[in-house]
């Protein structure tokens, strides 16, 4: 089976974060953490919210940097980049927030010429073209005239995911893309994310916790519980685990090793408090 | 570092540690500083929505505030046999302190808070996260702009206020009390130094603006990405910037006499 977490053929890995250790404060977001995200491929990074799923994204845009360990994105060591080295990388990485986070003054044709307007000397006929393309792709040319207020919730997203592919990235990641989306939405998300993967040849990390959705476009899966991957595989393969907590999240449990009940004093002791 | 532990030293320390987080800003946002065809626009948009959209409220503020003051000083000179000083008093007040001040305060409450409130709901929405990941730097993109054109937009209107607040005064002075208005233009013309009070003054909106749009960035940019954050933020923009612009125009009136 391949596992993603233990790839050792650098070629084949496009993403790799060895032995990251990240805290807030006092508490630890990541320990030890590694992970290798295979090149060409659509990767799910899945698991319960405040596992520290959005953090392993922000370290691979460099948002974020590890207190120990190493990441690195192809032959570039992300964590080591400062100013314009780290702007050249994200040149290549198209980045889609969990709300669009389009700019509200600017119409879609607008947001989607943003980063080319201010990466490339192309005339403006030519970035029309290419915005208008981009737009068609999403299926929102009709709405390029149109700002982000006049149009619903999965659509801005769209438009955000035309912007995060203006540059034609090598890698695209996905935060959150489902969360609050109607089925249709949902299904124009899960059709698009497989299809820009298919058709521009780069590779997709996929930040969710929509278990259904993802065997209809990740490759490969990982499951991250207490900052620490537990399980890695296909989706079929994870679906079919009878590791407890894979289990857990793959069926949706309430409670098993991610308890239902925050860490908390025996109940009694608190009802039965004297003076409270 | 430890906390001061006299009451005043307590008091002191945040104002302080404040200004110095405001000083780090601005010395970045100068170090960042690019000029390009993309900025440039980015600039005239700002003056448009900053300062041309002041226009309304400036233009009716200063009408009055001319009105107003002729009023007062044309009944109290008259008891003491000046009336014809009027326009003296109102040019010289309007020039040197009125316009620069109130510009700066309006435009703190009009544009400053208008700021600040884009900038922390951009933060609150990810959109500066959103710039930043794109590889765009944010602070060349939203701070600068908005920065330059609070400084070329703030004495634009203490021109326009000079200008409204004078007619108020023609108003009330010549068509309302029947003053001569030849008398009225020399004796203005004859008392007004053109460097020290008019460019004086228009200077003062320099700095002005140069002040308030500084705060209301840098309140903007560290505003708490929430709601209660955000609302927080204007508050601190309007009553910081009006202590800064009164305190700075002490200053700058005591250099400048």
């Amino acid at each position: 089976m391949p596992d993603p977490s233990a790839a050792t053929d650098a070629s084949a890995v496009a993403i790799r974060l060895d032995g990251v250790t990240l805290k807030r404060g006092d508490r630890a977001v990541l320990t030890d953490f590694s992970l290798a995200i295979p090149t060409g491929k659509v990767t799910a990074v899945m698991g319960p919210s405040g596992c520290g799923k959005t953090t392993v994204l922000k370290l691979i845009t460099g948002q974020l940097r590890p207190d120990k360990g190493r990441v690195w994105v192809g032959e570039t060591e992300v964590n080591k980049l400062r100013g314009a080295d780290l702007n050249h990388l994200r040149r290549d990485i198209g980045v889609l927030l969990q709300n669009g986070a389009l700019f509200t003054d600017l119409t879609c044709f607008d947001n989607v010429a943003l980063p080319l307007r201010e990466h490339t000397k192309l005339p403006e006929p030519l970035i029309r073209r290419l915005v208008l393309l981009k737009l068609q792709t999403v299926g929102l040319r009709g709405a390029a005239t149109m700002y982000p207020r006049e149009l619903s919730g999965g659509m801005n997203r769209r438009v955000a995911m035309a912007r995060a592919m203006a540059l034609d990235p090598g890698v695209m990641l996905y935060d959150e893309p489902f969360a609050g989306l109607d089925p249709i939405s949902l299904g124009a998300s899960v059709r698009l994310i497989r299809e820009i993967n298919r058709a521009l040849g780069i590779t997709s990390v996929v930040i969710t916790h929509d278990v259904e959705e993802v065997p209809k476009f990740a490759d490969f899966c990982c499951i991250i519980t207490d900052g620490r991957v537990v399980a890695s595989g296909t989706p079929d393969q994870l679906h079919q685990s009878d590791q407890d907590v894979v289990r857990q999240f793959m069926k949706g449990l309430p409670d098993g090793p991610v308890p239902f009940h925050f860490p908390a004093p025996p109940i009694a002791d608190d009802l039965l408090a004297v003076g409270v | 570092m430890t906390m001061p532990s006299s009451l005043g030293g307590r008091l002191l320390a945040e104002p302080i540690r404040e200004f110095g987080r405001a000083g780090i800003f601005l010395v970045t946002a100068f170090a960042r500083m690019r000029f390009g065809p993309l900025q440039l626009g980015e600039i005239l948009r700002q003056v448009y929505f900053v300062g041309a959209r002041s226009l309304v409220i400036i233009v009716i503020c200063g009408f009055f505030v001319g009105l107003v003051l002729t009023l007062q000083t044309h009944d109290t000179l008259t008891r003491f046999g000046a009336g014809d000083s009027v326009s003296t008093v109102l040019a010289l007040s309007l020039f040197r302190e009125l316009a620069p001040v109130l510009t700066a305060i309006l435009f703190a409450g009009r544009a400053g808070t208008s700021i600040t409130a884009e900038i922390g709901l951009m933060k609150a929405t990810e959109q500066l996260d959103a710039l930043d990941l794109m590889a765009i730097d944010p602070m060349e993109r939203i701070v600068q702009p908005r920065l330059l054109a609070g400084v070329l937009a703030v004495p634009a209107l203490v021109l326009v206020f000079n200008v409204t607040a004078l007619l108020g005064g023609v108003f009330f002075s010549v068509y309302m009390m029947g003053s001569d208005p030849i008398v009225f233009w020399s004796n203005m013309q004859a008392s007004v130094e053109l460097m020290k009070d008019f460019m004086g003054g228009l200077m003062k909106g320099v700095v002005f603006g140069f002040l308030v749009s500084w705060l209301a960035v840098y309140f903007g940019w560290s505003a708490k990405p929430t709601s209660e954050g955000v609302a927080l933020a204007t508050t601190q923009t309007v009553i910081t910037s009006a202590i800064a612009v009164l305190l700075i125009d002490f200053v700058l009136s005591a250099f400048m006499l």
